[in-house]
């Protein structure tokens, strides 16, 4: 067991940059971003790094680290024993400084979602099982892993075409919240371009937090864009009886 | 740098901290509409210290526990704040609490469910009751998600990655604030016509801490220089379970919610020490009584290998505790490589909450600098010498809410909006700077990092005279060479110019916290003098208010607030209200073991 890190990290901003390498005592347990903290604190006060809980929490602290989109607080070193660690700033979003990228894009995203709409005045009566299936949803920490690893964002940069897969679990949230009376369906399917997904995964394989992103947030939303938009019974008699019942899970 | 092309907005209420207590206060004060509203944070949205809270939100809605009521609430969190609390701000607080945690459902807020189908309520420490509102082990970050969504469909503009760090003054009264963009470094200057201080703690003091990056403390040091009154400073609280090792993860927060679903804790010798330091809660006493056990019996030679206790779960059921507990499974499998189903785990106490603050009026929220309210972590009044866990995030909802109110009265009420001076902004400007022109300064870091160590072995979880002298010796020395912290590289996103202000307004609340500490010679809540190991009645009648004058800290007594004698009658009774019946039984509450 060495008794030293080796760490490649990129220095640059939009203009250009590269790797520079920086070595870091061992400590037990140590995290990404420990290392990372260090180097600020003795070599480079001025790397760029965003973070806020380290304790995967806040989802500020997303990097690729050996070009996987990962939580730099919750990565441990000793998985990388024997190697140098690369960490890189998220690809998908336009850099500003070193491992700090512009995410600016998710929140004018966030803000075309429309909020919450229950008919009924709170408190709810509802019963675990109601809300188990969308909890899983409330999970999410909005690091933007997810949206920096789909491809439709990231290769094809079709971000005005496709809200990504974290707003797809927002919509899925709202969606089937059982007190949500608002009609999100043509927004998912239009401006929010769930037809672009083409159900990879890659979203899901990246989640710190495990959310299935694309089995249960995705993929029942294609559901309910294809019964509405394509299957005219359906559709009658989601239009007598309000939305719902067509996605209760089997 | 030209006044005229600075970045210049104006609003009727700016809220300062996108925390839960900013965003509950920027969605109130937009709530009418006709006022305009702003909020910034330091970091991006959604990603403020609350996000980290777990166990969740205490309010006497008695879904679990039916005899529950405001008066239980009030009694506890008075014996818990061993009385130093504002009595009127408890009253407001536990009358409120409930309407606050099922207003956010109706925002999308998504709470564990009881079998009748109503919101989950869970036990903690000095809760007489099972009251703490929660979503298995992750209740903050569904309360600002929920603020967060509910603020954003709503007319208030977002400063996001902006660092405020002065607030700006005609006269006497507040008149806005400015700071510059973390991303670029380019300056921002806010006018207002009332702002709400909803900044947070200052946890970073101190090395061991379960804090966000974000607890500096900014918004009370610049509060307290612009001539607000703070109060009780040496209140510090000390969670009792922070995890140890790994060295890298020490001082992250274990939840309460461990010992709330029947974790239980023994020293090396295989014993529930609790037993004997408080025979009726044991786990389920107190943070201060628990978090000094822990450190009793360590100084005892009955610690863990790294010196904390165990905590143990794993008598419950696998699946329970995963569902339950989710994040504390995982954070302590994948960081400390424990498996908390199958084994016992270590814990010893880490920083976790300032009690002092910002004093702020019980029911306005308001500040002693006109146009200034407070509310949150940032303000005094709530919680005395020790918070009660849960008290927190149902804090930052009833007055977030309130200051946001009353902030928007006041901004209507105003017949002029306030002016600003440009040499206040000239000299901000040129301190903001000023590093830039020392590129081998002191190095931030360094200094901080001195800092806490100076914090954390003189003056945390027991103090003394002689100790506490030492450490503020050590602190003005820091002082002193912290006005030559310099910066090399430029401003975009450069987090060591960042630190530099960060480090200010941690040296001068640390002072503070030292002199507060030397002050009351006694023991209190969290605050514990092995020189004066009792709590001592005549020391109760007070509160200590630090004011900035040119010469230094001013320290005055004022006495604690008397309570009407309908309070006072609660306060005094032998057992909490509404559990007469079940008084005598051993256990408080009733658990399952
Ligand atoms: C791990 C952990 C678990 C907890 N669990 C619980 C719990 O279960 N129950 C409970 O009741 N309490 C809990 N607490 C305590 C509770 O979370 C906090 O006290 C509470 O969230 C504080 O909220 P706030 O809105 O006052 O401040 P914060 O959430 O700290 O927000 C402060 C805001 O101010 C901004 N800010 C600060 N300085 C500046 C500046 N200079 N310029 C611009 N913006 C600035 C920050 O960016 C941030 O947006 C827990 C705390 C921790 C650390
Ligand atoms: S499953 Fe869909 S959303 Fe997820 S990465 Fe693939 S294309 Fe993107
Ligand atoms: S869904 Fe998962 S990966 Fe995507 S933003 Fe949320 S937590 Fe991150
Ligand atoms: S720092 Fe919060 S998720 Fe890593």
């Amino acid at each position: 067991m060495a008794d030293e890190f080796i760490l490649s990290i990129f220095r640059g901003d939009a203009d250009g940059g590269q790797e520079v390498e920086y070595r870091v005592p061992r400590v037990e347990g140590m995290v990404v971003l420990d290392a990372v903290h260090h180097v600020q604190a003795h070599e480079a006060q001025d790397l760029a790094v965003r973070w806020n809980c380290k304790a995967a929490h806040c989802g500020s602290c997303s990097a690729e680290i050996n070009g996987v989109p990962k939580l730099m607080c919750k990565t441990r070193l000793d998985e990388y024993e024997g190697q140098t660690v690369h960490i890189q700033p998220m690809k998908t979003f336009p850099i500003i400084k070193d491992l700090v990228t512009d995410v600016s894009w998710n929140y004018e995203v966030a803000k075309k979602i429309p909020a919450f709409h229950p008919t009924v005045a709170a408190p709810f009566r509802m019963q675990q099982w109601d809300v188990d299936r969308i909890q899983e949803f409330h999970h999410c920490i909005e690091c933007f892993l997810c949206q920096d690893v789909c491809h439709v964002l990231r290769d094809h940069q079709e971000k005005s075409q496709y809200y990504g897969p974290r707003f797809m679990v927002k919509m899925a949230e709202f969606e089937m919240h059982p007190m949500d009376r608002a009609d999100r369906i043509p927004q998912i399917k239009n401006e929010g371009g769930i037809g672009l997904c083409n159900v990879t995964k890659c979203c899901t394989s990246v989640c710190p937090q495990h959310i299935h992103i694309t089995d249960n947030a995705i993929i029942p939303l294609k559901e309910r864009v294809a019964d509405r938009y394509y299957d005219p019974i359906r559709n009658f008699f989601r239009k007598l009886g309000g939305k719902g019942d067509e996605s209760q899970p089997e | 740098m030209n006044i005229e092309t600075m970045e210049t907005h104006a609003f009727d209420v700016l809220v300062l901290g996108s925390g839960g207590a900013g965003l509950r206060a920027a969605v109130e004060a937009a709530s009418e509409g006709g006022v305009s509203v702003a909020i910034v944070g330091k970091s991006l949205l959604g990603k403020a210290h609350t996000v980290m809270a777990e166990g969740g939100a205490a309010a006497s809605i008695g879904n679990v526990d039916a005899p529950d009521s405001w008066q239980t609430h009030f009694y506890d969190t008075m014996k818990s704040g061993h009385y130093i609390n504002n009595y009127r701000t408890v009253e407001v607080f536990a009358k409120e609490a409930p309407a606050r945690v099922l207003e956010l459902e109706q925002w999308g807020a998504v709470f564990d469910r009881t079998p009748e189908g109503r919101i989950m309520q869970r036990a903690f420490g000095g809760h007489s009751f099972r009251r703490l509102a929660h979503i298995g082990d992750r209740t903050g970050m569904e309360l600002l998600r929920t603020l967060q969504y509910k603020a954003i469909s709503m007319d208030i503009k977002v400063f996001q990655e902006v660092t405020i760090t002065r607030l700006l003054m005609d006269g006497s009264r507040v008149a806005g604030a400015m700071g510059y963009y973390r991303a670029d470094g380019h300056f921002i200057l806010l006018k207002a016509k009332a702002i709400v201080l909803a900044t947070g703690g200052w946890g970073k003091v101190y090395k061991v801490t379960s804090n966000s990056w974000e607890s500096t403390g900014d918004g009370a040091a610049m509060a307290y220089r612009i001539g607000a009154d703070l109060k009780d400073m040496e209140m510090v609280q000390f969670h009792p379970t922070g995890m140890v090792w790994p060295p890298g993860v020490a001082g992250l927060l274990v939840t309460e919610g461990v010992r709330g679903e029947g974790g239980l804790l023994y020293n090396s010798e295989k014993e529930r020490f609790m037993k004997r330091y408080d025979p009726e809660r044991q786990e389920l006493s107190t943070r201060d009584v628990v978090a000094r056990s822990i450190f009793k019996e360590v100084q005892a030679g009955r610690g863990t290998p790294h010196g904390g206790a165990w905590l143990d779960i794993s008598h419950k059921k696998a699946d329970f505790i995963k569902q339950k507990l989710p994040g504390m499974y995982e954070q302590i499998l994948t960081l400390g490589d424990i498996d908390i189903t199958k084994q016992p785990f270590e814990v010893a106490p880490t920083c976790h909450y300032q009690m002092g603050g910002v004093q702020a009026h019980a029911e306005t929220c308001a500040t002693t600098v006109p146009g200034l309210f407070a509310a949150g972590e940032v303000a005094c009044g709530l919680h005395g010498a020790n918070r009660l866990g849960g008290n927190s995030l149902a804090d930052i909802l009833v007055f977030g809410r309130r200051a946001g109110i009353a902030a928007r009265d006041y901004a209507t009420s105003l017949k002029k909006a306030p002016e600003i001076d440009d040499t206040q902004v000239e000299a901000e400007v040129a301190r903001i700077l000023e590093p830039f022109n020392r590129p081998d300064g002191e190095n931030p870091y360094a200094i901080h990092q001195e800092l806490q160590e100076a914090m954390s072995t003189h003056a945390a979880i027991v103090r003394s005279e002689d100790d506490l002298k030492v450490g503020l010796n050590k602190i003005l020395s820091l002082k002193e060479r912290a006005k030559r912290m310099g910066i090399k590289g430029g401003r975009v996103y450069n987090p060591g110019w960042h630190a530099v202000f960060d480090v200010e307004n941690m040296l001068l609340l640390s002072e503070l916290i030292v002199r507060g500490a030397l002050e009351r010679k006694e023991s209190r809540g969290g605050h514990w003098r092995s020189d004066y190991p009792d709590e001592l009645p005549e020391m109760g009648k007070w509160n200590f208010v630090h004011q900035y004058s040119e010469d230094g800290d001013r320290i005055t007594r004022v006495p604690v607030p008397e309570m009407p004698p309908e309070l006072a009658e609660i306060c005094a009774r032998p057992v909490a209200p509404g559990r007469e019946k079940v008084a005598g039984s051993s256990q408080v509450p009733p658990r399952k073991e």
